[in-house]
């Protein structure tokens, strides 16, 4: 590991300002993810600057849904009651995640930050566009069974690997964000994660030096409606292959609204929008839900090794709306 | 931990400021150590030792302590942190350099060599330890965040001679064989019995939506829950055992037989 400074915040102020100050520093969470990488010299940061004392670790219902703290641990939000009761889909995907131990290590904001799992991206004696821009991509022509299905681009064809983010997709969430400003701006889940595109050594949307203070989750009518599907390698302690949440907000047997997103097949979650275009005003059928899933995996492109995500995808999908409907 | 600076004769000085000028400012600092000493005899047995000889006759005699586990001196580490928690009974204070992790401090540092590095990246549970009540892997923990807290090891499970149950459970149903993975998985199982009796869910946890009750762990959940420690010997039927004997305080018959 490089050698570097440790302090541990006692304020946002604190954090941030280090942070501004030097663009070799990083913050940390968990360290589940960035001190795994910095073992390997992926990560190479002279700076460290410890959140684990800062003031957001509240979950709390706020007047329009709920507030998950950027510094709670996952195992903390997946057992909060409330969100247990209204947010079921949050605590299935986070409890499908990691291991027990590593859930009560790993932070919200960490886990919404978590680097990819392609691991050419972890060798560094690899060519890796996401580790060294304008390197290549050892994946696209590689060993690539794990990798995309959507939207990849020649520069990455890796995925994003969290599993409580595709819920946090499925779901509509916000992430709030302090700037270096110390103003707050909001990221809609939808525009936090990007497309690899040109720039695969951008994950998200957020600034150097800019914290995550937040994930806010709007109300909805979805709880007793909604399911987490996670397809791996082995029963557990795995990452996916694909995975699917998916909720229906139902009036009689009529979908009102589909919320579907996607794991293991992007850059980033994957929001099944084809699907919930199908599946608005229609009857909640079999029938439906097939017509849904071959419509989203209809736009989907496999790479060498990976041919069998796009039927495994259907599947999922079909499970998936199968198991909201019956609660 | 001791701190000793060395008083050098000037014959001393002179032979280390000559011989071994690299180390002249270790020894000075931290003492002579055995490193030190070896050198010493490996130039004393190519008769470099001569034109120094009060010098090398003197630090030959000094006592050299060798199971001392010498500070590191604070100017030779470029990030030196001090730490100091709660690690079982007693309070440790210990200046570590900012890369240390939890488990090479209790392995290296404090002489805790229970808990075992299988993976050193999180992928195998065998560092598991239990931090302020909860498991965490300490492979993956900077020591240098642990300021205040309180960690559980392997060592500090039994109560004076007795064991604590979970392993008298493991013991019971052989819930090992090579035993690498055990400290592990002994303490991530004593923490799950916390876990299960506030009521955490899992991912094979039926009805989520329902609040939290204290619940008797099933032969899937257990399997779930314990899904980060990983036994390269495959011991998880009697882990499994084990696990639900001291979860129920109930007498459960060993799934193994002797031969014969
Ligand atoms: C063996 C193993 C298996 C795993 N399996 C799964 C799995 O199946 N599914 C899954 O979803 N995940 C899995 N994970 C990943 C795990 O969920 C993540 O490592 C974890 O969520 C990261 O959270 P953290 O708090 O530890 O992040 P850290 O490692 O502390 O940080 C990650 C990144 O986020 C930044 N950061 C942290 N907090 C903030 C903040 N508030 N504001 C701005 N930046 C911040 C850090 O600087 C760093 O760049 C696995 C991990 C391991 C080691
Ligand atoms: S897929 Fe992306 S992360 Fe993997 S080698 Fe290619 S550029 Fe790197
Ligand atoms: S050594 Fe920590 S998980 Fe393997
Ligand atoms: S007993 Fe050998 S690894 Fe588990």
């Amino acid at each position: 590991m490089r050698p570097f400074k440790f302090t541990a915040a006692d304020s946002l102020n604190t954090a941030i300002g280090i942070r501004t100050k030097n663009p070799e520093a990083a913050f940390l969470g968990g360290g589940t993810n960035l001190l795994d990488l910095m073992k390997e010299h992926v990560a190479l940061p002279n700076e460290i600057i410890d959140l684990g004392k800062l003031n957001l670790k509240t979950i709390k219902a706020t007047p329009t849904g709920i507030s998950l703290g950027a510094l709670a641990k996952n195992t903390e939000t997946a057992n909060h009651p409330l969100v247990r009761k209204d947010f079921p889909l949050l605590s299935k995907a986070i409890l499908a995640g990691a291991s027990a131990q590593i859930r009560n290590m790993a932070t919200n904001g960490g886990n919404l930050l978590q680097r990819t799992r392609c691991s050419y991206f972890y060798d560094i004696s690899m060519p890796c566009n996401k580790r060294v821009p304008g390197s290549g991509c050892s994946a696209i022509e590689g060993f690539n069974r794990m990798h995309a299905i959507f939207g990849w681009s020649e520069q990455c064809v890796a995925v994003y690997p969290s599993d409580m983010a595709i819920a946090l997709s499925a779901l509509d969430a916000t992430v709030k964000v302090m700037q270096t400003n110390f103003s707050e701006r909001s990221i809609l889940m939808k525009d936090f994660h990007i497309l690899p595109e040109n720039h695969p050594e951008i994950d998200n949307s957020l600034k150097h030096g800019e914290l995550i203070t937040s994930i806010e989750i709007p109300k909805n009518n979805l709880a007793s409606h909604s399911a987490y599907i996670k397809v791996r390698d082995r029963n557990s302690y795995a990452f996916a292959l694909v995975s699917v949440a998916a909720g229906l907000n139902l009036n009689g047997n009529i979908i009102q609204s589909a919320h579907i997103a996607m794991g293991g097949v992007a850059h980033k979650p994957w929001r099944a929008i084809q699907a919930e275009q199908v599946l608005k005003g229609k009857p909640a059928t079999l029938a439906n839900f097939t017509k849904a899933a071959e419509a989203e995996m209809s736009a989907a492109r496999a790479l060498s090794h990976n041919q069998f995500k796009i039927e495994m995808g259907k599947k999922t999908l079909i499970n998936a709306l199968e198991m909201a409907l019956n609660g | 931990m001791k701190q000793n600076k060395t008083q050098l004769t000037p014959e001393e000085q002179k032979l280390f400021g000559d011989l071994m000028p690299e180390e002249l400012e270790e020894v000075i600092n931290s003492g002579f150590n055995r490193r030190h000493f070896i050198k010493l005899m490996g130039l004393a047995t190519a008769g470099l030792l001569a034109s120094h000889a009060i010098g090398a006759e003197q630090l030959f005699a000094r006592a050299i302590e060798t199971d001392e586990i010498p500070d590191l001196i604070p100017e030779a580490i470029e990030n030196g942190i001090n730490v100091s928690f709660k690690v079982n009974s007693s309070v440790k204070k210990v200046l570590i350099d900012s890369r240390m992790t939890l488990l090479d401090t209790l392995r290296e540092r404090i002489g805790l060599t229970g808990s075992k590095k299988g993976c050193d990246h999180g992928q195998c549970g065998a560092c598991t330890v239990i931090v302020d009540g909860q498991r965490v892997l300490s492979c993956l923990t900077l020591a240098a965040t642990c300021e205040g807290k309180s960690v559980i090891t392997i060592e500090g499970l039994a109560k004076e001679n007795a064991l604590n149950p979970m392993q008298a459970a493991f013991l019971k149903h052989d819930g090992f064989q090579c035993g690498f993975c055990t400290p592990g998985q002994i303490c991530s199982a004593v923490a799950l019995m916390k876990e299960a009796k506030e009521g955490n869910a899992s991912y094979v946890t039926k009805n989520i939506r329902e609040d939290g009750k204290s619940l008797l762990l099933s032969d899937e959940e257990i399997a779930e829950r314990m899904s980060g420690n990983i036994c390269r010997c495959g011991a998880y039927p009697n882990i499994v055992a084990a696990i639900k004997e001291a979860q129920s305080g109930k007498n459960i018959t060993q799934n193994w037989l002797f031969a014969g």
